[in-house]
């Protein structure tokens, strides 16, 4: 096990770098908003990692809720943390790409607020984990994972009518229209790269979690078995 | 461009702090897991 | 008994305490206006363009009076052992949800029948739409916040600052149905926007998310 995570470790620190390589330096330039428009390369693939870990965290907390499975359980929090972080990074090189373009730091249109709005709602669900007595933390937790995620459609579709009825600055598209091949080249490869990224550090924390499930289950027999070892012979 | 090389420094510094915190919360139970097998 | 009916009895039981005590009706109502009046503070309330903010302080004040509402809705039930009793007995546990839902949906349209022509008159609204349609949105927006809410109320009982708990994870999922709301009688009020895309978003929200509480009220029940 830890031989294989040093290869993938290792293999996906090689794609990160040739993937940055490609993002910062081979692919072309872009004409209207110049050499900035390469956070692009960052900011997308890290929207789509964390969406697709929010999918993953749905699913697994409707395994949770059919099966009760602990690693069901486990995966569930590691994708939902895993994501936010990424949902933290795209909402952070966000304003730092619309400084310099559209000079404003923030603007509430309709991706950028959908995103902040889906950081909103997973943020939620952390806390709600860590701030439950219940003993059954998880039960609670993947019921709410459903409905963040059943909330997402509609938090696009609101967003999406409500800032077009209010101007807003357009997005260049990315280099997407008038593709140039090397630029879609560039994304592919760091979105692979961020992809095999996230389920490194996802892999991490599901270890993580498990081991202290392991150790809270161990500890509870312990007291099952010995009630009070403070009593003095 | 400034900007650029900040959101791709961010972007590291917030999977790097993320990953310093999950090394502190490994520690942590494996410190805990000693003092257990101690008692 | 029918789910129907065991629905009907504890909702008229709810109904009756809360005639009784009139706790959380003079609560809400008393902290709708404090919203009101402190709103009013950051801009001109008979100014032309209040008619555009209107909506969103209404819906505003109408949220924090109904979380006000929401935050007691099991309260009772926790005080004298209820849910126990409740899991153990055969009775459908749907029926205690929609029974909760109901009455805290009646406490907020009580809100709202006594706080509009309030609103009306602090900042001089008259709708351009047909009246009847802002009852459509206050019915269909009242249940997206009560419906949610009373399933949250009853997932943050055991949770440190329950209170807090509940508008921390109810707002973040209730933002598209808010932003429905208030656009659909900003719509009514103004004689612009697409009421009527928003009005299907409020009603298709109030379905989705109806049914999901619907089917997992009892896991939550049970959790607890």
């Amino acid at each position: 096990m830890r031989r294989t995570f040093v290869i993938l470790a290792l293999l996906t620190f090689g794609l990160l770098t040739y993937a940055l390589y490609e993002g910062l330096v081979a692919a072309p330039t872009e004409q209207t908003m110049g050499e900035v428009q390469r956070i692009f390369y960052y900011h997308v693939p890290s929207a789509i990692t964390a969406f697709t870990l929010f999918l993953i965290n749905f699913a697994v907390s409707i395994v949770y809720l059919a099966r009760r499975s602990p690693r069901a359980d486990a995966l569930a929090v590691s994708t939902a943390e895993v994501g936010v972080v990424f949902c933290t990074v795209v909402l952070v090189t966000g304003p730092l790409w619309a400084r310099p373009v559209w000079g404003i730091w923030w603007t509430w249109d309709a991706r950028l607020t959908s995103t902040l709005l889906l950081w909103l709602i997973y943020v939620s669900y952390l806390i709600l984990r860590r701030y439950s007595t219940s003993g059954q933390t998880p039960v609670i937790a993947a019921v709410l994972a459903v409905f963040g995620f059943l909330d997402v459609p509609f938090v696009y579709l609101a967003n999406r009518l409500f800032r077009t009825q209010h101007p807003q600055p357009v997005y260049f598209g990315g280099p997407g229209s008038g593709a140039d091949p090397r630029m879609t080249y560039a994304l592919l490869m760091n979105m692979a790269a961020f992809f095999a990224f996230a389920a490194l550090v996802v892999w991490l924390r599901f270890r993580l979690e498990r081991a202290r499930q392991d150790f809270e289950e161990t500890q509870a027999l312990e007291s099952l078995i010995q009630p009070d070892v403070r009593s003095p012979r | 461009m400034k900007f650029l090389y900040a959101a791709y420094a961010a972007t590291w510094v917030i999977h790097i702090t993320y990953l310093t915190v999950l090394s502190r919360r490994f520690r942590r139970l494996r410190d805990e897991m000693q003092e257990f097998r101690k008692k | 008994m029918s789910m129907g009916a065991i629905t009907r009895v504890s909702l008229a039981k709810d109904l009756r305490l809360e005639w009784r005590s009139k706790d959380a009706i003079n609560s809400m109502v008393f902290f709708a206006l404090l919203v009101v009046v402190i709103f009013s503070f950051s801009f001109d309330p008979t100014a032309e363009e209040s008619r555009h903010i209107a909506g969103g302080i209404v819906w505003v004040a109408f949220l924090f009076a109904a979380v006000v509402a929401l935050n007691q809705t099991w309260a009772r039930e926790l005080r004298n052992q209820v849910l126990d009793a409740y899991r153990v007995s055969p009775a459908p546990a749907n029926s205690l949800f929609l029974s909760k839902a109901l009455g805290n949906f009646i406490f907020v349209a009580v809100l709202e029948a006594v706080m509009t022509p309030l609103f009306m008159v602090f900042y001089n609204l008259r709708s351009i739409g047909p009246a009847y349609e802002l009852a459509v949105v206050a019915v269909l927006a009242t249940w997206a916040l009560v419906v949610n809410g009373t399933f949250f109320a009853a997932m943050s009982i055991r949770t440190r600052s329950r209170e807090v708990m509940l508008p921390l994870i109810l707002f973040p999922i209730s933002i598209p149905a808010l932003l429905a709301m208030v656009s659909a009688t900003t719509a009514i009020l103004t004689g612009e926007g697409a009421f009527r895309f928003w009005m299907v978003l409020l009603a298709v929200y109030d379905v989705v998310f109806t049914t999901v509480c619907l089917l997992l009220f009892e896991t939550v029940l049970h959790a607890e």
